[in-house]
């Protein structure tokens, strides 16, 4: 999607501009009119400027800053002390940096799998249930519930499921299915990573599910009509129709669930806690736990910026990736 | 559109796997918020060994889970009427008129999405310290801040996605009410918001999902009266035990609205999707 105008609307807005300095009627419209844009996008722009750019502003100052617990009450006059956080917190050789550096792959590991195979699941799901048989509806709206639940919610089951020894996992796993012999933890250790992994899926897919299958059914049905006369295959089809017409559509989801997986720290946090266990550490609960664990804002702080300046990156050439071609289909 | 064998199969499978995927924690919710509490502890078991309502009556005096509900609701409710008033009459300009520093203002509403929100919690709870000494409002541990706050994380998505939807609406509608003597914001509240209904009570979905999730600024700019439900449900966990079966049925309890709403409107979200966010 775009919010550029269509050349329609364009030739007609500059219709009255042209013609300003000669018929009086128009002239005394135009101001008006144009101040009626700025009047309405202003209560945005205020919000956006004091929730987010102010204070990501700051945040970037604090990162300059040696902000602790001893100086955080008269913080407007923390000591500046230039490079220094950033030296200490992402230097690769440093203890503070490698951890950092590790735990960034990590989160692009992490990223990687739950926005591919939510996509992926999403997709199927989108296309099995785009079809009509009977059952449709339930499914459809099963399928919206793990979104629907507050993640807190979602977060609080699953760590009961994954529970100590002798949770429903374990149950399944040892006892009914007899797969494991021992009852392997799950919330620390190595295999945190998976769980923090499989709850990721479980509370992102259906949010792929809904918006291909929105996208799904702005798909004309004589195109599938007219393929399957020329003897397409299913998978022709999908390759052939379904995917480019989506295209514009899945461009959005993994950019804004790749966007929102990078930064997730609410699951992790849930599940573990202040400290995630160094198997599943994220970027985002790691720089939460030297800012409000360890009480070094400034070192979090310099952290922050990092991790913005990855993301801006990556969403750049991702954009530039998709964008050129995105736009022709609007 | 003609069924092969093939899809039909692909079709069972996929179906029969999500469906298990996204049932199994489901069923593990409910069954165990009718458990007794010695049945929750040790080895989980599939069944209650008997069914009671009791976690039902006995979490509301545990903690104080009904303020907790009250808080959620009222920065909830409040944060997503204000979202969509304020994203509607932002989106509009965006779709229809032409101003200078449209480029700039959408690109940089969109930017913020992308914001850690990691990397603003401490200076805005320093803005809000800030903010109080020197024009008096309570920010920080009070409904404002937090209301703010998440009106603010709706806005990026809730601003595109209508944007995109009031775009696909066509223009002659407006124009047809403006000759009849109504001026633009008059064609907006009278043909405009109609006609775009499904999409802004997606973008209100979207937006109420996302404020009754939020867990990270809730812990920071709460105290122990404005405490929402993602920070108030952990006080079921003691040093030496949680009540598994309170927490769970609290939990359920607390879904349910949600999740009844979202059935709801679930129809207008799919077909409000398409027409706005993925066109």
């Amino acid at each position: 999607m775009s919010t550029t105008e269509q050349p329609r609307s364009r030739a007609e807005e500059e219709a009255p501009k042209a013609d300003s300095g000669r018929g009086s009627a128009r002239k005394r419209r135009r101001p008006r009119s144009s101040f009626l844009p700025y009047g309405m996008v202003l209560p945005a722009a205020v919000m956006e400027l004091l929730i987010h750019i102010i204070p990501m502003l700051l945040g970037i100052y604090i990162a300059f800053l040696s902000l602790t617990q001893l100086t955080i009450r008269n913080w407007t006059s923390a000591p500046f002390v230039g490079l220094e956080n950033f030296i200490r917190g992402l230097d690769p050789s440093g203890s503070l940096g490698g951890a950092l550096f590790e735990s960034l792959f990590r989160t692009v590991l992490y990223t990687a799998l739950v926005v591919g195979l939510s996509w992926a699941l999403g997709m199927a799901a989108a296309v099995a249930l785009n079809s009509r048989f009977r059952g449709r509806g339930v499914l459809r709206t099963l399928f919206l519930v793990p979104y629907a639940l507050p993640v807190y919610v979602a977060a609080i089951i699953w760590a009961f499921m994954f529970n100590q020894r002798d949770g429903m996992i374990n149950r399944l796993l040892v006892e009914d299915l007899g797969l494991l012999d021992d009852r392997p933890f799950w919330l620390i250790g190595g295999n945190s990573f998976w769980v923090l992994v499989i709850v990721s899926i479980w509370r992102l897919w259906p949010f792929a599910f809904l918006m291909l299958l929105a996208a799904l059914q702005s798909i004309p049905a004589d195109m599938y009509e007219a393929a399957a006369i020329d003897g397409a295959s299913t998978w022709k089809r999908f390759t052939g129709i379904t995917l480019p017409m989506v295209r514009s559509a899945n461009a959005v989801v993994l950019l804004v669930m790749g966007l929102w997986t990078f930064n997730e720290f609410n699951i992790p946090y849930l599940l573990f806690g202040d400290t995630s266990p160094e198997a599943a550490r994220l970027i985002s609960p790691l720089i939460y736990e030297h800012s409000f664990v360890n009480w070094n804002f400034g070192l979090g702080a310099a952290m922050s910026v990092l991790l913005l300046i990855v993301l801006i990156i990556a969403s750049a050439v991702y954009v530039r990736m998709v964008l050129p071609k995105g736009r022709g289909n609007d | 559109m003609t069924e092969t064998t093939g899809f039909r199969w692909f079709r069972r499978i996929t179906l029969a796997f999500l469906t298990v995927f996204t049932v199994l924690p489901l069923y593990v919710l409910v069954v165990t918020s009718v458990k007794p509490l010695e049945n929750v502890r040790g080895l989980f078991t599939w069944l209650p060994d008997r069914i009671t309502f009791q976690p039902y009556v006995d979490m509301w005096s545990t903690i104080p889970l009904a303020r907790y509900l009250t808080n959620s609701l009222v920065v909830t409710i409040t944060a997503t009427v204000l979202a969509l008033i304020i994203s509607v009459l932002a989106a509009y300009p965006l779709a229809r008129l032409r101003f200078r520093g449209k480029r700039v203002f959408s690109m940089t509403v969109l930017s913020t999405q992308m914001f850690p929100g990691i990397l603003f919690l401490l200076p805005l709870f320093l803005i809000f310290v800030q903010g109080e000494e020197i024009l008096g409002i309570q920010l920080t541990g009070s409904y404002t801040g937090l209301i703010i706050t998440y009106l603010t994380f709706a806005l990026p998505f809730s601003i595109w996605m209508l944007a995109g939807y009031i775009q696909a609406i066509p223009e002659g509608l407006e124009e047809a009410a403006m000759i009849d003597g109504t001026s633009r914001i008059g064609a907006l509240v009278r043909v405009i918001l109609p006609v775009a209904r499904p999409g802004i009570l997606a973008v209100g979905v979207f937006a109420f999902i996302t404020a009754w999730g939020e867990v990270l600024f809730a812990s920071v700019l709460t105290d122990t009266e404005t405490r929402t439900l993602s920070i108030g449900l952990k006080l079921y966990t003691s040093q030496v035990d949680t009540l598994w079966n309170q927490l769970l049925a609290a939990s359920l309890t607390i879904s349910l609205p949600v999740i009844v709403a979202f059935m709801l409107v679930q129809r207008h979200l799919v077909s409000g999707l398409s027409a706005g966010a993925v066109k």
